[in-house]
């Protein structure tokens, strides 16, 4: 044993163990997990949440320098970014200037003219302004921020930002700081109104860049109430000095004292700017998020057979994701601050942690044997895949240190998250997915035996059903199918695309839905960037109530002197944001009286004004001279308030020759804020028209666009009832069809064994008899004509003395039977359906006499072919045990080791009559028939006694048999010319069949069939048959021999020993011997295209490949045995004792969908053509639309249907399905396929 | 496994259709003209190109704007037009490159008659796309200390794209002679001045630029590998829609 071995086998011992662990105590388990992944994350919350608002940070300015680029230790608060020099200073000059006093000759546009025009001699002031002192002499020149041209796109912004100088910036810019300009605009609001951008805006205007303050304050409007203008010269500063600032503020206070003016000059704010994202940058990070769904969309669909699909793919995305977090708090807690940007790293993260392991892990816990107790499943699961876990862990592992010694700093970070993100997974996938797991597996244990438990309770109650045999539609049954699809696509399949198209918005209502969204964003912008929107108010609410708004300057009553006659109380209530909220306001000729009304006053708003701008504000004006504020801050000084007053005088004089000539709007006696209040009132209600007429609209277009019963009869998905038309999601439902089947009577007892080579169908019942019919239609394949499924003869009594052959003589002792033709009779169908056959050698309503006498004394037809009309009556007791007594007497321990509800034909076994037993001399007569198989007009019947024997098909008599073995046949295949037979004792006999005469062609059998069954010979009466042993393996298998398949000269067995083994058919020669199963192989499928599937006792399907005997495909669909399976082209088909059928893509191995029927059904499957199922169920075969899963049709087969379940199933060429139905045999004809086939 | 199922299968597949077509008429109903086009294994390429050809636009143009220098983003006056920042032939030429080389990796496949089986799900193809793509990510986003560091991480980087995701000699193969190739055109345009590369470093290129073409070229022909995977399966879903 190797290290390696040895290693594998400790990690596998250790992860049994802890698959133990994990399943014993799932509660507390998950507590621990819960809690280790909280204290984990725990070091997150310190780190600042993502956004890209920005960040203040204020200091003093008496004791300001710069900050140094490297962090000087602990610095108290100072944040991280606080390092160097801003990009810049901003100085504001907080302009408020008014009329005063107010004068009735003066007209509205007085009131912004004259103080707007007082900006140019302030900015002169300010251009001049030169202060020195010892260290030399300053000016703004100097200091200011030079600024190069505007960013190439903004040319039409050219005239009104300064280019090629100092970044200064006021209302005066509008008119290229030039008061000739300035005095000549005849109309200053549309010099304004011409820059501002149409439609929504998100982000700061031109208005608010050039005024400073938000356009709702400046107070240049003609409806200006309070008749005071407010603006800002702004000043960018490139370096801070912090005596010629002093000056300037000093000059400025001296030119325009603020009386009243109490703001706080001694903070100043540093704004630091965060990333600002892009569409630019969005679109691959967009692009990431959506590979990354992808990825765990197409990782988690492969998530089956478990109770709650949707449940462990969430605990599959939590635990990679708890993992991530996990791996960055544990960075963090160790000192290593992230500085990658986390959503941009995220979706790579994932993608290289990846979900495999969890993926592995289920499915390995799912496949393994249902049988198992929960925990042992889970340890089971866990350690087969415990090495391939540990060595993908190691790979990555080392592919991730490998990336560490790049020694890049960034990769080297994301190698670090990468390693403790693969660890905390490895621990969370131990710990929490396994134990959610163990959880959803006892879940759908538990759910299994609830399912279960009914179905052991009993059979349904017998309904009364249909009086004639041949009525289709049968009574609802209680129990519905319960179709469960698991691919959509399969269900899109039949509308036009357009159509789907048009109904899938109509289902989802997704042009509702987006249009809804959109609405709902666009209001939240709306409120959001609103001057006076919720942002603004709520940082002014924040502004107000913060400690370091002055407390009491804005209390006061701000013009104590100026204007003692208006109401002391009221402009309190001016500083909040609210714009002069005055419940009476004075009448414009109160105002008049009034005189010298100049209410400028000072709050503590005005202290940080900027704060009321958009704080896109700053990197907007920037941003046009391309410098970017990004990861950058900018340091804004305290205001410098300027107090201007206008009188009158100077007011009319500056007034342009147009001012007059338009005179101011009639200003209602209401107040403006009535006025306001009236247009929101106007804008209400035409919005609510507005509303109501698209609801009206949207109501007609829904009318005219959907079906008026929309919704409303759609069919409950997964109820539909038994025997209901199908109809699908939009109504349509499939051409009815009538399907009627016919029942074909003649056995005394249930039927066995059905065997059919596409001509004849020979059927075999408990009693004995083998019934040969011809299944050969006629060319009118809707409407059978009398002899069109004549029975051609013989019910050939086994145990007759005349067809005994047991030993003594060959075929010479046998009689052959004459064929008689069917004579020309009347139509049968219309009223009676059943096709009695024609000659019927029974020879058990004999009298027990006769089986002392030879044979050839026999047979008297005369009496059988008057009795072809008559229905064949049930033999009294006396003759034949009753079937249950049959039943209950096994010849054999065969029996035992096989599962009742096998489906293959093969495998069932015909039981000998006992009565007679005690007659017969030989004990050949206690033998029964096995095994049956038809090729040509040969029957081969395997015997329990080890006995094969060939019977003519035609004639019924028997025309040579084989004692070589003394086992009992279990299972007959007869290809070609040859015979395979598989033993009880596991062995397996090539026989060939030889014949002295060449091969002909039966003269009334026709052409060969249209099928891909390649014609069978056919031996006529003449030639002497013999069979011989070619070949006898004698251990082929360990236990009995349960399947036997041949086809395209291969014979495939499987065995209760677990395994498969391919023979050819010529030289008998074993090719391959294919292990995979852990159970007893039940179901074999192989067809001439070399398609090989098993089914086995474990549930497993493996589809091999027959060339090379590799196992392609191992899936696990049924929770028992696999009863049965059949192949298409595209897919394979199993039923399973679980009474589930599973259709599984052929080429993928991928579950498409699986139809749950009801309990007790019978586990025959047939494939008509490439997409119609068909399936035998309680007294009735039901068909399936392969390509949706939907059931088409269910055909009942008689009155006495309850409880006699179809157990077999032929298909037969020409579209023909014949099942057993207890001692009758049902011809089913779909007559919808056959159209197609043709 | 999943593939050799799908290649028995198809052969299955393609010797029953010949074994109904010997004997005598078709199974079938006669097609009608549309679905005989759709299954048409031409017409059928050319879907696949198609999907191909869009997939590789898309990534150029998403690509591209991760070169995108990050301080004009913060208001450019033409958001819409920097993602056409690339001269308008680029997006096509990569569209038509991926187009081929993921056509030619599963015909390459079966005529080598080595079929690829290396984790054939749609989920690892995914995985395979984000790779590429942050490989892109670092190659524009993280910053080198040089540009042979920056080549070799990339090379390092590529080639365990190849062993995570395809780890066929064929793909290898392919993928190097197409990034040579590659290489040698873009040289040769940039030598003729049709564009420029801001700071060539080789010759006139970035050093880079291989390693992304061969992690680009091994993503593509896993996705073109995965469509062809769905060739039969898509004809078999047009037939029922007839």
């Amino acid at each position: 044993m190797t290290l390696r071995e040895q290693l594998r086998e400790k990690i596998s011992a250790a992860f049994y163990r802890h698959g133990l662990l994990c399943a014993s105590y799932p509660v507390p388990i998950i507590l621990f997990t819960s809690a280790s992944i909280l204290t984990c994350c725990y070091p997150l919350l310190r780190l600042p949440l993502p956004g890209t608002g920005p960040v203040e940070f204020t200091t003093g300015v008496r004791d300001y320098s710069v900050p140094s680029h490297e962090p000087q230790g602990d610095l108290g608060e100072r944040p991280d970014w606080y390092r160097g020099p801003p990009v810049a200073y901003i100085q504001q000059v907080l302009v408020k200037a008014a009329v005063s006093p107010w004068d009735s000759s003066l007209v509205t546009v007085d009131v912004f003219r004259s103080p707007l025009s007082r900006a140019f001699s302030l900015l002169e002031e300010i251009r001049n302004h030169v202060h020195s002192d010892s260290s030399g002499i300053r000016s703004l020149e100097t200091l200011c921020l030079q600024v190069t041209g505007l960013f190439p796109g903004l040319r039409r912004m050219q005239s009104v930002l300064p280019e090629h100088g100092c970044l200064l910036v006021s209302p005066g810019n509008y008119w290229q700081n030039q008061r000739e300009l300035f005095d000549s605009d005849p109309d200053l609001l549309k010099t304004i109104q011409k820059h501002e951008p149409k439609g929504l805006h998100t982000s700061a205007t031109l208005r608010d860049l050039l005024f400073g303050v938000p356009g709702k304050y400046t107070g240049v409007s003609h409806y200006n109430r309070k008749r005071v203008v407010t603006y800002t010269i702004t000043l960018v500063l490139s370096s801070y000095d912090a005596r010629f600032l002093g000056s300037l503020r000093a000059r400025l206070k001296q030119l325009h004292p603020s009386a009243n003016c109490s703001l706080r000059d001694d903070h100043m704010v540093h704004v630091h700017f965060k990333e600002e994202i892009g569409i630019a940058e969005l679109i691959p990070l967009v692009t990431t998020y959506i590979i990354l769904f992808a990825y765990i969309y197409f990782s988690t669909r492969k998530i089956d057979m478990v109770k709650s699909k949707w449940g462990l793919a969430l605990a599959a995305v939590v635990t990679v994701l708890s993992s991530l977090l996990m791996s960055v708090g544990l960075c963090t807690l160790f000192g290593l601050t992230p500085t990658l940007n986390g959503g941009e790293i995220f979706p790579y993260l994932v993608v290289v942690i990846g979900l495999e392991n969890v993926l592995v892990l289920t499915k390995s816990v799912v496949s393994t044997p249902v049988d198992l107790e929960v925990k042992l499943r889970i340890a089971q699961g866990l350690s087969n895949e415990s090495w391939s876990i540990m060595k993908n862990m190691a790979t990555e592992l080392c592919i991730i240190l490998i990336g560490y010694f790049t020694l890049v700093p960034a990769i080297q970070e994301f190698c670090l998250f990468a390693v403790v993100g693969l660890v905390s997974d490895f621990f969370l996938q131990m710990f929490f997915f396994t134990t959610v797991l163990s959880i959803d597996i006892r879940r759908m244990e538990l759910a299994d035996l609830n399912r279960r438990l009914p179905a052991e309770a009993g059979l349904p109650p017998p309904k009364p059903g249909p009086l004639r045999p041949r009525e289709v539609p049968p009574p609802p049954r209680p129990s519905p199918h319960t179709i469960t699809l698991q691919t959509p696509a399969f269900r899109n399949l039949r509308l036009p695309k357009r159509l789907r198209v048009v109904y899938f918005l109509a289902r989802t209502r997704l042009a509702q839905r987006i249009i809804m969204v959109g609405t709902v964003i666009w209001i939240g912008i709306l409120v959001y960037t609103d001057p006076a929107g919720i942002r603004t108010y709520l940082a002014a609410q924040v502004s107000e109530q913060s400690p370091l708004g002055d407390p009491g300057g804005g209390g006061l009553p701000p013009h104590l002197g100026v204007a003692p006659v208006f109401r002391g109380g009221d402009p309190t209530s001016t500083l909040s944001i609210h714009p002069a909220p005055d419940p009476t306001p004075l009448p414009e000729n109160q105002s008049q009286g009034h005189h010298g009304s100049a209410r400028i006053t000072w709050g503590a708003e005005d202290e940080e004004g900027w704060r009321r701008l958009s704080f896109r504000h700053w990197p907007s004006l920037f941003s046009y001279y391309n410098i970017t504020l990004a990861k950058r801050y900018i340091s804004i000084l305290p205001v410098i308030p300027v107090t201007v007053h206008v009188s009158p005088q100077e007011a009319i004089e500056t007034r342009h020759p147009q001012d007059t000539r338009h005179p101011p709007p009639p200003i209602p006696k209401v107040s403006a804020d009535l006025q306001t209040d009236l247009t929101l009132y106007k804008v209400a209600a035409l919005g609510l028209a507005a509303g109501v007429l698209l609801v009206l609209l949207l109501f007609c277009l829904y009318r005219v666009l959907c079906p008026r019963n929309y919704g409303q009869n759609g069919v409950a998905h997964g109820r539909r009832r038994r025997g209901d038309l199908p109809c699908d999601d939009y109504g349509y439902s499939p051409p009815v069809s009538e399907i009627s089947p016919l029942l074909l009577r003649g056995h005394s007892m249930d039927i066995e064994c059905l065997a059919s080579d596409g001509m004849l169908l020979a059927s075999c019942c408990l009693a004995g008899q083998i019934r040969v019919w011809d299944a050969q239609t006629e060319r009118h394949n809707i409407d059978f004509v009398g002899g069109a499924t004549e029975p051609e003869c013989l019910g050939s009594e086994a145990r007759g003395p005349s067809v005994s052959g047991d030993g003594l003589s060959e075929e010479e002792d046998s009689y052959p039977l004459r064929h008689r033709t069917a004579p020309a009779r009347p139509t049968l169908f219309t009223d009676q359906p059943d096709l009695t056959p024609l000659i019927d050698t029974n020879f058990t309503s004999q009298p027990p006499s006769h089986l002392s006498t030879p044979p050839r004394e026999g047979f008297d037809f005369g009496g059988l072919v008057e009795r072809a009309y008559i229905e064949h009556e049930p033999p009294s007791n006396s003759t034949y045990p009753s079937p249950s007594s049959a039943s209950s007497s096994p010849p054999s321990g065969a029996q035992l080791q096989r599962r009742p509800s096998l489906g293959d034909a093969a495998a069932f076994l015909t039981q000998e009559r006992a009565s007679t037993a005690g007659t017969q001399a030989t004990a050949d007569w206690e033998s029964s028939v096995w095994a049956m198989e038809l090729r040509g007009n040969l029957i081969a019947a395997g015997r329990s006694s080890g006995k094969l024997e060939l019977w003519d098909a035609v004639e019924g008599s028997l025309r040579c048999s084989n004692e070589d073995g003394v086992s009992g046949i279990t299972a007959l295949a007869f290809l070609n010319n040859r015979i395979v037979a598989a033993r009880l004792n596991g062995s397996l006999d090539f026989f060939t069949v030889e014949i002295n005469k060449p091969l002909c062609l039966l003269q009334y059998r026709g052409a060969p069939g249209r099928g891909s069954m390649p014609p069978s010979p056919c031996y006529s009466s003449e030639d002497v048959i013999s069979c011989q042993l070619t070949r006898s393996v004698q251990c082929a298998h360990q236990k009995p021999i349960t399947v036997l398949r041949a086809a395209a000269g291969r014979v495939v067995t499987g065995s209760q020993d677990h395994t498969v083994r391919i023979y050819r058919l010529e030289d008998s020669c074993c090719l391959f011997t294919l292990q995979g199963h852990s159970g007893g192989i039940t179901a074999i499928y192989i067809d001439q295209t070399m398609v090989l599937a098993s089914g086995g006792q474990d549930g497993a399907i493996c589809l091999w490949d027959v060339l090379t005997g590799s196992r392609v495909s191992h899936v696990y669909g049924h929770r028992g045995d696999v009863t049965s399976l059949v192949c298409t082209t595209s897919c394979v088909i199993s039923s399973g004792l679980d009474d589930l059928i599973c259709i599984w893509d052929r080429s993928t191995g991928i579950k498409l969908y699986s139809i749950q029927q009801e309990v007790g059904c019978g586990a025959s499957l047939g494939v008509i053509s490439e997409s119609l199922l068909v399936t035998g169920g309680q007294g009735c075969v039901s068909f399936w639309d392969l390509n949706f899963g939907d059931l088409l049709q269910t055909v009942y087969l008689g009155q006495s249907s309850d409880g006699q379940g179809v157990r077999q199933l032929l298909v037969l060429d020409n579209a023909a399905i014949v099942c057993d139905f207890g001692s009758e045999l049902s011809l089913v004809y779909v007559p919808s396929v056959l159209e197609k086939l043709d | 496994m999943s593939l050799t199922l799908t290649a028995m299968s198809d052969s299955a597949v393609t010797s029953g259709q010949q074994q109904w077509s010997g004997s005598g008429p078709p199974p079938r109903p006669s097609r009608g003209p549309y679905i005989s086009a759709i299954t048409n294994r031409t017409t059928n390429l050319g879907i696949r190109g198609a999907m191909l050809f869009s997939v590789g636009v898309f990534l150029a143009l998403v690509l591209n704007l991760l070169q995108v220098q990050r301080n004009v983003t913060l208001f450019p006056p033409d958001v819409i037009s920097s993602i056409f920042s690339s001269a308008w032939w680029v997006p096509p030429c990569c569209g038509t490159a991926s187009a081929i080389i993921g056509l030619l990796y599963p015909c390459i496949d079966s005529r080598l008659g080595e079929p690829h089986k290396f984790k054939r799900e749609w989920s690892s193809v995914m995985r395979c796309v984000a790779v590429f793509v942050g490989i892109n990510h670092a190659s524009a986003k993280v910053d080198f200390a040089n540009n042979v560091q920056l080549s070799l991480t990339l090379a390092a980087l590529s080639i365990g794209l190849w062993w995570t995701f395809d780890r066929s000699r064929s793909g290898f193969g392919l993928g190097v002679s197409i990034a040579l190739l590659a290489t040698l055109a873009t040289q040769l345009l940039v030598y003729n001045g049709v564009f420029q590369y801001t700071s060539p470093d080789f010759l006139y290129i970035r050093s880079w630029l291989p390693c992304i073409f061969f992690a680009g070229v091994i993503t593509m022909g896993n996705i073109g590998r995965q469509l062809a995977l769905y060739e039969y399966k898509f004809i078999q879903e047009k037939t029922h829609q007839d």
